[in-house]
């Protein structure tokens, strides 16, 4: 499938300070591609390149193939919808969609209708003369994604839209979202901090830490194999613990030896075991080769309870289990081979994982 | 008790302030040419001082300098705080305080300063000199005056006008100026007041026949009190409070449109 948008080779400083280092990445056409990371990690800035409001200290981003170095914003055939909307307040909510289509000349009767469209399309119809300080936060935001899509971008970027929404909003916005950029054949560019917001909307996700990216993969892949501990502790909450590849399908960590699905490491290599607490089932009834534990803590959170146990090698477990715990029980569990994963001790990496399978 | 002295104390606050003031306006109604005794109510002396050439003349003055250099100071002060927005926080620190110490600095001194560069440029010294001298304190005003305006403005509805295909010069004009306008109005109205009542500056930046109210009024005094000067000075108050009061109205006013609509 053809790229949208590639990086090649970017990095980017602010007063000396790298905010961005060795960026590669390359977004498919009609993809919805999420920059996920914390703040300062240097999502926003990769976003703001796009649109044309920083430039590269090095490097070059190509949009459809073509270097946009030094292209205005204005003549860039992306549009984005700002953290804060930045609706223009002087204006009412035709006004606002209608911005850029007036300034194409495009004609009255055709921006009527367009700008109509495009009500209809984010459930805003009839609002078209009201005021946008009048207006709430989730009505702002749908109206800054119309004013955003009236111009038939070819690219969508959009930076934490979702930040200032209550949470049963967000989902049903994210949902919207979705949907719109499905109907609509736009590549969309999601900039969020929310992981559980990059994994249910995206195609890809890339995340980030420091300026770099750690790891570019679908959902699945990034939950299920995490490259490194930056990005399994991220996406989700993890038990991380140092261990020693034995040999192919075999690690060993917390004193014993464990059966994996993980290859093509060397022998006695240092790697870092990632376990995930959904992934391990407590039993009150201990048997031999279980990894036992000391229930230190319950937290009711709903769907599950938040265990933790004090393991042997003062390793502490975290445990999600639906069944209710006393603190200071005894409790034992296994790991089957496709609950372990194993990531290197570190490692960085730019590479997007279906390319390497593809290798 | 102790709220008849709250009261008591902020009266003669008050009474202290516009004591000078009141007397002024009401001698300047006195029939007779007295300055200390009432003898009845007249408009005579305003009357006599709509038939003054040299008034008119001075009147002429004071407004057309006040509108061109509220004007102009108006256009420079708004471009200066639109520069300085991207500026660096620390170089934008420096730039602003520079641009504070004229508005504290004594008038003496700014007119002085003025009176000797422009000698020392042997610009000879009239009507336009003074118009130079009022652009340039004004400035000040304007700036500070849109300032706020430009902070309350969300940053990035600048870049959205760009990301919807303005040029910059565009987005200056549709979405930067618009939000901006009750700041750029309340400073022009600010330079405008300024310049109006102003004598000191206007007085060592002008020579011979080009003066302004102020600037008449002192060469009146200086011959004579004459109870004219009392209706002039009591014009020159009124258009000034006023203007003052509008300034002030604007400033405590919502930033946003007020509409009230139902829904």
């Amino acid at each position: 499938m053809e790229h949208v948008i590639d990086f090649k080779n970017v990095y980017k400083e602010f007063d000396g300070v790298d905010v961005l280092s060795n960026i590669n990445l390359y977004i498919k056409q009609n993809e919805f591609m999420t920059l996920l990371g914390p703040s300062g990690c240097g999502k926003t800035t990769m976003l703001r390149i796009i649109g044309g409001f920083e430039e590269p200290t090095g490097g070059n981003v190509l949009l459809f193939g073509e270097n946009i170095k030094g292209v205005p914003p204005y003549k860039r055939r992306v549009n984005t919808v700002f953290q804060r909307y930045a609706l223009f307040p002087h204006l009412n909510v035709f006004e606002n969609i209608a911005f850029g289509l007036k300034l194409k000349k495009t004609e009255k009767s055709v921006i009527k209708k367009r700008v109509e469209d495009m009500l209809k399309l984010v459930g805003l119809k009839n609002y078209g003369d009201r005021d946008v300080s009048r207006l709430s936060g989730g009505q702002q935001q749908r109206i800054a994604i119309a004013r955003a899509l009236v111009n038939e971008p070819e690219v969508l970027l959009l930076d934490e839209p979702l930040g200032a929404l209550d949470l049963k909003f967000r989902q049903g916005m994210q949902l919207e979202l979705k949907r719109m950029q499905k109907s609509l054949g736009i590549t969309f560019v999601y900039v969020t901090h929310d992981q559980e917001e990059a994994l249910t909307m995206s195609d890809a996700i890339a995340v980030m830490d420091e300026g770099v990216i750690q790891q570019v993969g679908t959902p699945e892949q990034i939950y299920n194999e995490p490259r490194n501990s930056f990005v399994a502790d991220f996406i989700g909450e993890s038990n991380i613990i140092d261990g020693i590849m034995k040999a192919d399908y075999l690690v060993h960590f917390a004193g014993n030896d464990f059966k994996c699905l993980d290859r093509g490491f060397n022998e006695n290599e240092p790697v870092r075991v990632v376990v995930r607490p959904e992934d391990i089932e407590i039993t009150r009834g201990i048997k031999d080769g279980m990894i036992t534990g000391t229930v230190t803590s319950t937290l009711f959170m709903g769907v599950h309870y938040e265990i933790r146990l004090d393991g042997k090698n003062g390793f502490e477990w975290l445990v999600h289990s639906t069944d209710q715990f006393q603190i200071g029980e005894e409790v034992g569990f296994i790991l089957e081979p496709n609950d372990i994963h194993v990531m290197e001790a570190s490692s960085y990496d730019n590479v997007r994982i279906d390319d390497m399978e593809a290798v | 008790m102790a709220r008849f002295f709250k009261q008591f104390y902020l009266a003669i606050i008050l009474i202290f302030m516009y004591l000078p003031i009141g007397a002024l306006i009401l001698f300047s109604f006195n029939e007779s040419k007295s300055m200390a005794t009432w003898t009845g109510f007249s408009t005579h002396w305003y009357e006599q001082l709509f038939h003054d050439p040299i008034i008119a003349e001075a009147l002429w003055v004071t407004i057309s300098v006040a509108l061109l250099s509220a004007l102009i100071a108006t256009v420079i002060g708004t471009f200066a705080v639109i520069g300085m927005d991207s500026l660096r926080k620390k170089t934008k620190g420096v730039v602003l305080n520079l641009t504070y110490v004229p508005m504290v600095n004594a008038d003496i001194v700014m007119g002085i300063s003025l009176l000797l560069l422009f000698i020392f440029l042997n610009i000879p010294r009239g009507y336009w000199t003074m118009l130079l001298a009022h652009i340039t304190f004004n400035i000040p005003y304007v700036i500070f005056s849109v300032l706020p305006k430009m902070r309350q403005m969300d940053r990035s509805t600048y870049e959205a006008a760009l990301d919807m295909g303005a040029k910059p010069s565009e987005a200056v004009r549709k979405v930067v100026f618009p939000q901006i306008m009750p700041g750029i109005v309340t400073g022009f109205i600010l330079a405008f007041t300024m310049s109006f009542d102003d004598f000191m500056i206007s007085f060592f930046t002008t020579q011979g026949t080009t003066q302004n109210l102020s600037i008449y009024i002192y060469s009146m005094a200086r011959v004579g009190i004459n109870p004219m000067i009392n209706a002039l000075s009591a014009i020159m108050f009124v258009v000034v409070i006023v203007l003052l009061i509008v300034v002030n109205v604007r400033s405590t006013k919502k930033p946003k449109r007020t509409l009230q609509r139902e829904y």
